[in-house]
């Protein structure tokens, strides 16, 4: 059982938003999938995206994985930290590991995510 | 410094750290310095910190580090895909030919008449082998004879008037991954089509794609599934029918050599690997030569200078209004083309096709040997190679893919490519060459079957390998992250 | 045949156990529509006849015994020492090294070899080699237009870069398409770049050779600065390393990306192949650089190894989002480079560049002495060389080719429009050029000419 946690909200390309903070990181599902993150490749604050839009890469070893945004907005903060720390994504998903900020433009994208209870579900049928 | 690891292998640190004031490794005149004339701004009198070290601590250095490889020489090297056959002597000892070696490229034509008669041979050699028209020699290897294929397609479009429109170029899933990297390079846009149940094309997926957008499709052939495409004929024929071109990867060419002449089946050009089916060697992972093939149709497009018979003696002709300029200063690796043509003579006709025919038959016993131990995801017959899959021996055991191919190392054996074609789950992909003897392939069946075996009884074990190699499992994430790519005395323990 | 250890009996037993009756069986999977027949099958040669043959062709080739031609392919004296480390079957023979765990012996080579190139371009990182000097600029072009987003898409690219290059850098640029090449001209007199007093903000970069075609040889710190004010990519293009050892790297002048040639000291000129092309860049650059990249690490046991690193940049992984399309490097090639350039080291190179420069500059003032020889340019050089002849220069060439020297290469051949053309040669000394030859060639020169009058 993969750790998920509440009160965010998911993707199917299992990246998550954080509705209070406005924060944008990829599950542990993910993350355990992806193996040992070694770059993470993010926007610059001010860019301007689309829900469904490509806003990064995050690269193990053996893959670059494009990282899709769960909602439209500008970009407002970017961790800084991966930069030298890309490890927080593995140790840390859904704190320290956190990728980007966004304000939100339209709250009602947030009905096209799913709360943990149902991407649980979804994680388990991709297992 | 210098450590002995096992037996008398020993570990060396990076040359940079062995140097010594006031050694000398070359035996160049000292003479007299004057740089006088030469602009203070932009002189340089410290100079690079290289090493200083006498020929005798050089050579020793790279010979242990030598001893660190596996190499053709020293045993079986079953890469799929790579044709890791054995490179002949012979070969060596033309390529070093002072005739050759020591003619400057921009000698006068009538002056490099042996070089370019060798050129020319040899053109005409993989002319007559694949059924082509023309066949440049210049690229340095088959990702460079892609890009050069795809740039002569891309000139033929353009000529028609259908640049702005015809951009798509197909690609099965089972393709290298040099294939859409080069339809990139070459502006058009790769789309991807899936491998039918029998494991190779069919008509009905390219279908819905025959129309005006169409530049073309790149097939490997037979497929990196060691699966012969055979619906190609009339897949190109669609291809052809739509306005597209066919374009062949023929790193598999050692699989059909003397059975089939791509141009035959509608092919409109395609790259041979020298370095794969010619015998030349690898070299650690080069140089390698990739020329190209084309049909009658596109021989204008290739790159120049072509090499031309006139009567009896050879030129290099520049003036080619519709070429598509030039892949390499000179002619290619022309070292590599010397051991090919050497390979090709020694060989002939009757002996490439002889080669091609006991590839196929070692692909085959290995495949028949291992059947029973690991899954095969497709029924169909397999030419060159074979490609495994881990699917049972996962759900079985904690083992996998990697951890067979680590554990082999233990036994003397290189691994086979693992991981691709990615349509397989947990690839093993087998191409044991025509070198290698009955002997061979049994021990490495054998093997396998035995760390099969050790998945079911002891994972540990296999989890651990490799543990009789000089050094142990390599640490790829901490090399990504730490990211030290130079020598520093700092970085040198 | 020798290479293949089957016998007759084994193949009937190994068809057996396959379940086959013959071995035309095995390809019973390809269509007999797609059957091809080869009649009279040619026959193979033995090893003898093999060599006998192979000897012939290359006696057709007409050899030099001093060679004062270079322009991309230069020959430098290699030890024998290099061919014999090169010839070792484990570097011969093996793969690019994809089980690191029995490939330290490339990997090593290999990181030594980007040591090596940093060192002498004075730049922060170098991949593990591309194809040749040639193709190594054209990916570092493509490379800066990466680098600065695709957002600016002009090129400034300097007429005296070599011609033969930038053929190959046009055919790169045109098959990605959407690139604006624009040449920079070449002082008459100096034979210096004219390179522009402003960078126009949307140039994405500039290339500068170091030196020219004509062999001559500029600061090109300005025009780096002038780049950098204007937020272009500075790009090096060189056709040897020789000069790295007296002259400032590139990086010490400010270039970004320094790209080279290195088969001079590989010693594989010889038809201009295998070649090596050398690249080196900024560490913020690295996402953006083509090719492999051997990086350090630590194993199981916490001891130093080395292995591929950075893949997700490459095709394997990529595929058609990689930054380049390039799959082999030219290991063996990069080998014998850094064999090389262990056993010159800090002083062999310094005295490979002493004995160029001062040959160069011996024949030069020679050649000045006799009457209709000129230097038609009066900028800096360094062991490579334009002159003009008041004379027909085919026949200067043919009169000293038959004297078993290797006069040079026409300026014509590259630059037809060019003033003044049919009298120019482009002349380069390494250090395989010792005086006497310097004085045999000066002598043939002065009969020819004096024979003309």
């Amino acid at each position: 059982m993969t750790n998920i946690s509440e009160g965010l909200k998911y993707t199917k390309s299992h990246e998550w938003f954080d509705p209070t903070t406005g924060r944008i990181g990829i599950s542990a599902f993910a993350v355990e999938h992806l193996g040992d993150v070694v770059e993470v490749d993010l926007p610059e604050v001010g860019t301007e995206i689309s829900q469904g839009d490509e806003l990064g890469t995050v690269e193990s070893v053996k893959t670059a994985s494009e990282v899709y945004s769960p909602v439209s907005g500008k970009v407002i903060a970017v961790n800084e930290a991966l930069a030298d720390s890309p490890e927080l994504v593995n140790e840390s998903p859904y704190n320290e590991g956190w990728l980007i900020a966004v304000e939100i433009e339209n709250n009602e994208e947030l009905d096209s995510l799913m709360n943990s209870a149902s991407y649980q579900e979804h994680c388990s049928e991709e297992e | 410094m210098t450590q002995l690891v096992k037996g008398f292998l020993r570990k060396e640190p990076p040359i940079f750290a062995k140097s010594v004031p006031g050694h000398i490794g070359c035996s160049l005149r000292d003479v007299k310095e004057d740089f006088a004339d030469i602009p203070a701004e932009f002189k340089n009198e410290e100079g690079p910190a290289l090493v200083e070290l006498s020929e005798v601590e050089v050579i020793r250095h790279y010979t242990r580090l030598s001893q660190w490889n596996h190499a053709i020489e020293l045993g079986s090297y079953p890469l799929g895909s790579c044709t890791m056959k054995y490179n002949p002597k012979i070969n060596e000892a033309m390529a070093r030919l002072p005739g050759f070696t020591r003619v400057h490229p921009l000698q006068d034509e009538s002056e490099m008449q042996g070089s370019l008669k060798l050129m020319y041979l040899l053109e005409r050699s993989l002319c007559a082998l694949s059924g082509f028209a023309r066949v440049t020699l210049q690229p340095s290897a088959g990702a460079n004879g892609e890009f050069t294929g795809l740039s002569v397609i891309r000139k033929a479009i353009a000529d028609r008037g259908e640049g702005a429109t015809r951009k798509v170029i197909l690609i099965p899933d089972t393709a290298h991954g040099t294939n859409p990297a080069s339809v990139v390079l070459n502006g058009f846009e790769p789309v991807g089509v899936s491998t039918g149940n029998a494991g190779c094309l069919t008509l009905e997926v390219i279908k819905p794609y025959l129309n005006e957008n169409l530049a073309g499709i790149m097939v490997t052939n037979p497929n990196t599934l060691g699966i012969y495409e055979k619906n190609l004929k009339e897949i190109a024929a669609a291809v052809h029918e739509a306005g597209g071109y066919v374009y062949m990867d023929g790193a598999n060419f050692n699989a059909i050599m003397g059975k089939v002449k791509p141009a035959q089946i509608g092919v409109d050009t395609m790259h041979f690997n020298l370095h794969k089916t010619f015998s030349t060697p690898h070299g650690g992972g080069g140089p390698g030569s990739g020329p190209v093939g084309v049909t009658k149709e596109l021989a204008k497009y290739l790159p120049v200078p072509v090499v031309e018979k006139v009567e009896n003696s050879f030129h290099l002709r520049y003036s080619s209004e519709d070429t598509i300029g030039k892949l390499h200063p000179y002619y290619g690796n022309f070292g590599v083309l010397v051991r090919a043509y050497t390979y090709i003579m020694e060989l002939g006709e009757e002996g490439l096709f002889k080669a091609t025919e006991m590839a196929v038959l070692n692909a085959r016993y290995m495949r028949k040997g291992l059947e029973n131990t690991l899954d095969l995801m497709f029924d169909s017959d397999t030419l060159h190679e074979v490609v495994f899959s881990d699917k049972t021996l996962k759900k079985e055991t904690e083992c996998t893919t990697m951890n067979v191919a680590k554990r082999m190392l233990d036994f003397g054996l290189h691994p086979p490519t693992v991981y691709f074609p990615l349509i397989v789950a947990g690839a093993f992909m087998i191409e044991p060459t025509e070198t290698e003897s009955r002997a061979d392939l049994d021990y490495m069946i054998e093997t396998v079957k035995k760390i099969v075996d050790e998945c079911h009884t002891n994972p540990e074990l296999v989890h651990n390998a490799p543990v009789n190699t000089g050094i142990g499992r390599l640490d790829e994430t901490y090399a990504a992250r730490k990211k030290i790519l130079r020598y520093t005395p700092e970085n040198t323990k | 045949m020798r290479y293949i250890p089957h016998s007759e009996a084994e193949i009937r037993e190994m068809l057996g156990v396959i379940g086959a009756s013959t071995v035309e069986d095995l390809f019973r999977s390809i269509p007999a529509s797609n059957r091809c027949i080869t009649e009279n099958p040619s026959r193979g040669l033995p090893e003898h006849d093999l060599r006998k043959s192979l000897e012939g062709l290359a006696s057709l080739n007409r050899l030099h015994s001093i060679f004062m031609a270079g322009s991309g392919a230069v020959f430098h004296a290699v030890p024998a020492a290099v061919d014999n480390i090169i010839s070792r079957s484990e570097f011969l023979t093996a793969y690019t090294p994809y089980q690191p765990e029995i490939s330290q012996g490339t990997l090593q080579v290999i990181f030594e070899f980007q040591s090596t190139v940093c060192e002498l371009f004075g730049l922060d990182v170098s991949n593990a080699s591309m194809y040749d000097g040639a193709s190594a600029l054209g990916e570092a072009v493509l490379m800066a237009i990466r680098v600065l987003k695709e957002k600016r898409r002009r090129v400034l690219i300097s007429s005296a870069v070599n011609p033969n290059y930038l053929r190959v850098v046009r055919t790169m640029v045109e098959s990605f398409g959407g690139i604006d090449i624009e040449m920079l001209g070449v002082d008459e007199k100096t034979g210096a770049t004219i390179y522009p007093d402003v960078i126009d903000s949307d140039v994405a970069a500039v290339v500068a050779p170091y030196p020219g075609f004509f062999g001559v040889v500029e600061n090109l710190a300005p025009v780096t600065e002038k780049c950098r004010a204007a937020g272009a990519i500075s790009i090096c293009s060189m056709t040897d390393i020789a000069h790295l050892s007296i002259l400032k790297s590139p990086g010490a002048l400010g270039f970004d990306i320094a790209t080279g040639e290195g088969m001079g000291i590989a010693g594989t000129s010889g038809m201009g192949g295998p070649s090596l092309g050398l690249m080196a860049c900024k560490d913020s650059y690295i996402k953006q650089m083509p090719g492999r990249i051997v990086g350090q690490t630590i194993d199981s046991n916490g001891q130093t190894g080395y292995v591929l690193t950075l893949a997700t940049r490459e095709q394997h992984i990529k595929r058609e989002k990689a930054t380049s399309n390039i799959c082999s490097n030219q290991a063996l090639v990069a080998l014998a480079f850094t064999v090389h350039m262990g056993l010159l080291g800090r002083q062999g190179l310094r005295r490979m560049a002493a004995a160029s420069h001062s040959g160069l500059k011996k024949l030069t003032d020679k050649l000045l002495s006799i009457p209709g020889v000129s230097r038609p340019f009066s900028g800096s050089v360094f062991n490579e060389t334009t002159l003009s002849f008041d004379c027909d220069i085919d026949g200067l060439r043919k009169h000293l080719s038959d004297r078993d020297i290797l006069f040079g290469v026409p300026v014509r051949w590259f630059y037809p429009d060019l003033a003044g053309n049919e009298k120019m040669i482009v002349l380069c000394i390494t250090e395989i050029v010792g005086d006497e030859d310097i004085d045999a060639a000066v002598s043939c020169v002065s009969e020819y000419m004096e024979g003309l009058k």
